[in-house]
């Protein structure tokens, strides 16, 4: 059952991704990364982390989707005839050989280490949440706050950016 | 039981679509969605990680990865705002504002 779910959020997400770089038009771009968000939550919600779920679906789909179709809809673009780069052709072929060599060689490992203090007993006892919550207002409270000062900074950057330029003709008849 | 090389495989197949979106499409604002894709690979990894080898550590990396991205967005948005204004366009090939 498990391995049903996995595979069907394995390769409709897949599936998506190609689509968002193949598409003409970039609204359909932006609404097959929409199905592309929604299926990776899915494998989040098979990996036990049902706190990722919910970030996922509120700020991906929520904020940061949004904010691209508003963008896109603001500027009302016309689709060009060539929407590929011209050598493209010359990057797809070793970028196809790379993929499969790397997958080679992790379909071929066997990825064990030495295991951390949340097996998934404890985390499921309380809830991810739960066991988010703690470790990131314990061990990681440094890296939270820098993060909130990155997303200030964020803010005031997009506002100077987009802000409309000021008229300066005004200013120099004065002067 | 999924093995880990799946979601591994899952996320190394996701990241090269990305990746060769960023370097084939002409589109500026496609080629950041192809960033949040490559993003996207990255927690996939990072959470699978996380659950195999029984550590909180890769799923807080992964959120700090998602205000991350939120953060790309909104400058990256700002960005073409900007030079769409003064260039109608937002093909990656006529950015040249920067070049000398």
């Amino acid at each position: 059952m498990v391995g049903m779910f996995f595979a069907y959020f394995a390769l409709v997400s897949i599936a998506a991704g190609v689509l968002t770089v193949t598409l003409r038009h970039p609204v359909h771009c932006a609404l097959s990364l929409l199905v592309l968000l929604m299926h990776v939550s899915g494998l989040f919600i098979l990996l036990n982390a049902e706190f990722l779920w919910a970030v996922q679906v509120i700020v991906y789909v929520g904020a940061i989707l949004v904010l691209y179709l508003f963008v896109l809809m603001l500027m009302n673009l016309k689709t060009d005839e060539r929407y590929f780069h011209s050598s493209a052709l010359y990057i797809v072929g070793p970028a196809g050989m790379g993929t499969g060599y790397v997958l080679y060689l992790l379909l071929g490992s066997p990825f064990d280490g030495v295991k951390g203090d949340a097996p998934a007993a404890a985390v499921l006892q309380d809830g991810d949440t739960y066991a988010v919550g703690i470790k990131m207002f314990s061990d990681h409270l440094l890296q939270f706050e820098i993060v909130g000062i990155f997303l200030l900074g964020a803010i005031i950057g997009a506002i100077v950016l987009a802000k409309a330029p000021k008229p300066l003709d005004t200013e120099r008849e004065r002067l | 039981m999924i093995p880990l090389s799946a979601y591994t495989a899952v996320s190394a197949v996701l990241f090269m679509t990305g990746l060769l979106g960023v370097l084939v499409r002409r589109n500026f604002i496609i080629v950041l969605m192809s960033v949040e894709i490559m993003m996207n690979a990255a927690n996939i990894n990072l959470v699978a990680f996380s659950h195999y080898l029984e550590s909180m550590a890769g799923q807080l990396v992964a959120l700090f990865i998602i205000a991350i991205a939120a953060g790309e967005a909104a400058v990256g948005l700002a960005i073409i705002i900007v030079v769409f204004r003064g260039k109608i366009s937002t093909n990656v090939d006529e950015m040249n504002l920067l070049k000398w």
